[in-house]
């Protein structure tokens, strides 16, 4: 439902009430955000010495180079938990209980626990294996993983029957069905849930912070904890800014790739991504 | 049996912290969440813009940098709230505000998609009789985008369980953090470890879609 | 393991590129600690000592967040502390050049496995010598003896002066850390967990812990950074005796080169010149350097 059918267009004494709440709010906004910029400045948080790192090449180059670790996690992350989902999506969707029954468990098993106690865990276990890099990315695989093994159920089961009967009919086996008919006809509606998984990705590898994984928060938090700068706000107002354009263009793909689809007339599967995600 | 006994004290006093900042940060983060999501779907402009700026700002950012922003953030501008009425010191406090602050922009999602199932014929109805947006939003269509947000509602909570564990590198010592103390203090093994806490995650996880699913069932017997 | 010391050289070749570009900026960093002498040693054919010597660089394993002992200014390529310089001196009787070192940080619970999977070669890394990781690595040593102790903000120095005033006093260490346990068990303390001692000294500068407890030396690399509002409090109440760690922990001939070689930096003065440059700098008295333990 679009919002303009709660209520009327407004007639002139609307407007003019609309335009007094308006006001009311956009001056308890700016009062809120003035408190809080005046109790910074107070406390010299918003001198040009807590921005200068900005201004310091090696910093900056040091967190770009943070910046690329998490990316290159996030993505290997999202690359192996696609395959990690199709394997336990099929392992869900079998006929045979023997598959079925352990596909369920991992997957809900691994869709209620905190990625950051799956971190600590595989980094005291087997670190000597993992290091910081891996146990980031096969925590975020595994968790990422079940989360797209449930899309991609979705995405099989909203296969329209008659595909798979027609392929039944013609001799298929069910390997084959799920392989050759029903899979690639999903792969389009999972696209937009896929992506907005990507999101949820690119914010766990800031988990990383925790573990010491070479990430931008990680990175970020060397320079404010540093006696020469001190400037937890201004690190973490840039790391912020960093993410919400990063996080938001991918939103914004994935939000175009939905309506395109709406338009073609398909369905889309929606995930949990939207809730989920620390 | 003993492993049990001797991880018990543990699991206990980090879940009872765990138990607080989630019950906490839902409340809070719900009536906040429900404050934005009737400012996203307002008539006011300035009240849309900044529903949709919170949502997009907050529900982009990683919830480590909210609490970097908010737990090394506010104490320097001496702000150090602490609840000492019932109990909680100031990490706590800070925790529960980053949880709530972040949550707040999911539960808001939550219900607008709720509220966006409802069939608009029945907010043209409420119109056509003379109500308010304020009476449209609250009398009809609420109660019935109800229902359509038990699901997503419950999949945020079950987000936020799983987010107090954060907490555990800003001084809380909640259920995760307790994982590097019993690795100290007991013998039992790592992996062992993990699946008691992760036992204690799973059971919160099965309430809060046991509820979600005992609320859809009456209201769908309602009807 | 071939595959990693290439890699090594590619970074080693991008930090020395951008240790040059630094060095432009002229800024106060690095250099300004003891003086190295670089030679080359006579190691058997085969042993550890011989393929750092002929690959001409080593990788360590240190501290990047501990001020004094292994801290990293951001921006910056090399770190510096008193384990930066007993890992040059070591280095150094490798034939390897200060700028050959690759540092790597290292955090309390990767040490070990990075030790183990080749990741560093050695750890210098205010690396407490005990049984359990001795089981698993070796460590030679100790260099440097110190012991857990109290950091208080300057105004609560006269109320909580040790350890017996820390009950229900709220005290910040390192998740899961001894340090940590032991205050909350036997003083009744109120545990605050962080990720970093740098992030406890930072809560105790904003008010919301009361005191930060584990090795002195720690405590006093902090204290030296900002001595007019921190301070070292107590008696240190355990021993940490500091060793180096390296891999396997079966390898004799490298625990002896590295004991050799710490008595050897105490015998001709850079171990003292050394700590003067760094933890020396907190104002206290350069201690009596520690025996080393024999090797197993």
């Amino acid at each position: 439902m679009s919002t303009s059918v709660l209520f009327d267009v407004p007639g002139p004494r609307a407007r003019a009430r609309h335009a007094v709440y308006a006001i009311v709010v956009v001056l308890g906004i700016l009062a809120l955000l003035g408190y809080f910029g005046w109790r910074l400045w107070d406390a010299d948080q918003i001198t040009p010495e807590k921005w200068a790192f900005l201004n310091q090449p090696s910093i900056v180059k040091d967190l770009l180079r943070g910046l690329l670790g998490t990316v290159s996690m996030a993505v290997t992350a999202i690359v192996l938990a696609i395959v990690f989902g199709a394997v336990f999506a099929s392992g869900r969707l079998s006929d045979h209980l023997i598959l079925r029954l352990p596909s369920i468990a991992v997957i809900e098993f691994f869709r209620a626990v905190p990625v950051l106690l799956m971190m600590f865990t595989l980094l005291f276990s087997f670190q000597s294996i993992l290091g910081t890099y891996w146990s980031v990315v096969v925590a975020l695989v595994l968790y990422n993983g079940s989360v797209l093994a449930e899309v991609f159920r979705a995405g099989i089961l909203a296969v329209p029957k008659g595909q798979s009967e027609a392929a039944y009919a013609v001799g298929l086996r069910k390997g084959q069905v799920l392989r050759l008919i029903q899979a690639p006809q999903a792969v389009s509606t999972m696209l937009p849930a896929i992506i907005s998984q990507c999101v949820v990705a690119l914010k766990d590898t800031a988990l990383g912070y925790v573990i010491g994984a070479f990430e931008i928060a990680r990175r970020g938090k060397l320079i404010f904890t540093s006696l020469e700068h001190n400037n937890p706000i201004a690190v973490g107002l840039t790391l912020l800014v960093v993410f919400v354009i990063l996080n938001y263009s991918i939103s914004l793909l994935a939000r175009r790739l939905e309506a395109q689809m709406r338009r073609r007339g398909k369905k889309v599967v929606h995930t949990e991504a939207e809730a989920a995600g620390a | 049996m003993s492993t049990l006994a001797e991880m018990w004290p543990f699991l206990r006093a980090g879940f009872t912290n765990t138990l607080v900042l989630l019950a906490l940060s839902l409340v809070l983060s719900t009536i906040l969440g429900t404050v934005l999501a009737s400012m996203r779907v307002s008539p006011v402009l300035p009240l849309r813009a900044f529903g949709t700026s919170y949502v997009n700002i907050f529900r982009n950012t990683p919830l480590v940098v909210m609490f970097i922003l908010i737990v090394e953030g506010f104490p320097p501008v001496d702000i150090r709230p602490n609840i000492e009425a019932i109990g909680l010191n100031t990490f706590e406090t800070l925790a529960v505000f980053a949880l709530t602050i972040y949550t707040a922009a999911f539960v808001c999602e939550a219900l607008r998609s709720g509220v966006n199932t409802v069939d608009p014929g029945q907010a043209e109805a409420a119109r056509a009789v003379g109500m308010t947006f304020t009476q449209t939003l609250s009398v009809i269509v609420l109660p019935q985008a109800f229902r359509a947000v038990i699901p997503p509602l419950a999949s945020v909570y079950i987000a936020l369980t799983k987010n107090t564990s954060v907490a555990a590198a800003f001084g809380v010592v909640e259920a995760t953090a307790q994982l590097s103390r019993m690795n100290e203090q007991t013998v039992a093994g790592t992996g062992v470890l993990f699946f008691g806490i992760a036992a204690g995650y799973v059971v919160i996880v099965w309430v809060i879609s046991g509820i979600a699913a005992f609320l859809e069932r009456q209201v769908a017997t309602a009807r | 393991m071939r595959f990693v010391r290439t890699k090594t050289l590619a970074t080693a070749g991008v930090v020395a590129l951008s240790m040059a570009l630094a060095a432009c900026g002229g800024d106060e960093s690095g250099g300004d600690g003891a003086e190295v002498e670089v030679e080359e040693g006579d190691f058997p054919e085969g042993s550890q000592m011989a393929e750092f010597q002929e690959a001409g660089e080593i990788t360590i394993g240190v501290k990047f967040d501990q001020p004094g002992i292994g801290f990293q200014q951001p921006g910056e390529d090399t770190p510096t502390g008193f384990d930066i310089e007993i890992g040059e001196y070591v280095a150094g009787k490798l034939g390897i050049e200060p700028e050959n070192i690759g540092w790597r940080e290292t955090v309390s619970d990767n040490r070990e496995p990075f030790l183990e999977n080749g990741t560093v070669d050695l750890v210098i890394a205010s690396y407490t010598i005990n049984e359990e990781r001795r089981a698993i690595v070796g460590q030679a040593g100790p260099y440097y003896t110190t012991g857990q102790q109290i950091l208080v903000r300057e105004e609560d120095a006269e109320t909580i002066d040790g350890p017996d005033k820390l009950s229900e006093v709220s005290v910040c260490s390192v998740t899961g850390s001894t340090s940590l346990e032991n205050v909350v068990r036997d003083y009744g303390a109120e545990p605050a967990p962080f990720d970093t001692y740098s992030a406890c000294v930072r809560q105790l500068q904003n008010e919301t812990v009361d005191a930060v407890t584990t090795d002195g030396a720690i405590l006093l690399g902090y204290a030296a950074q900002d001595p007019d509002n921190l301070e070292v409090v107590g008696e240190e109440f355990s021993e940490e005796p500091y060793g180096i760690g390296y891999y396997p922990n079966d390898d004799t001939e490298m625990c002896e080169f590295l004991n050799e070689t710490i008595q050897q930096s105490i015998d001709d003065g850079y171990w003292a010149e050394g700590f003067e440059a760094t933890l020396g700098q907190s104002g206290i008295e350069t201690p009596d350097p520690p025996e080393q333990d024999p090797c197993p």
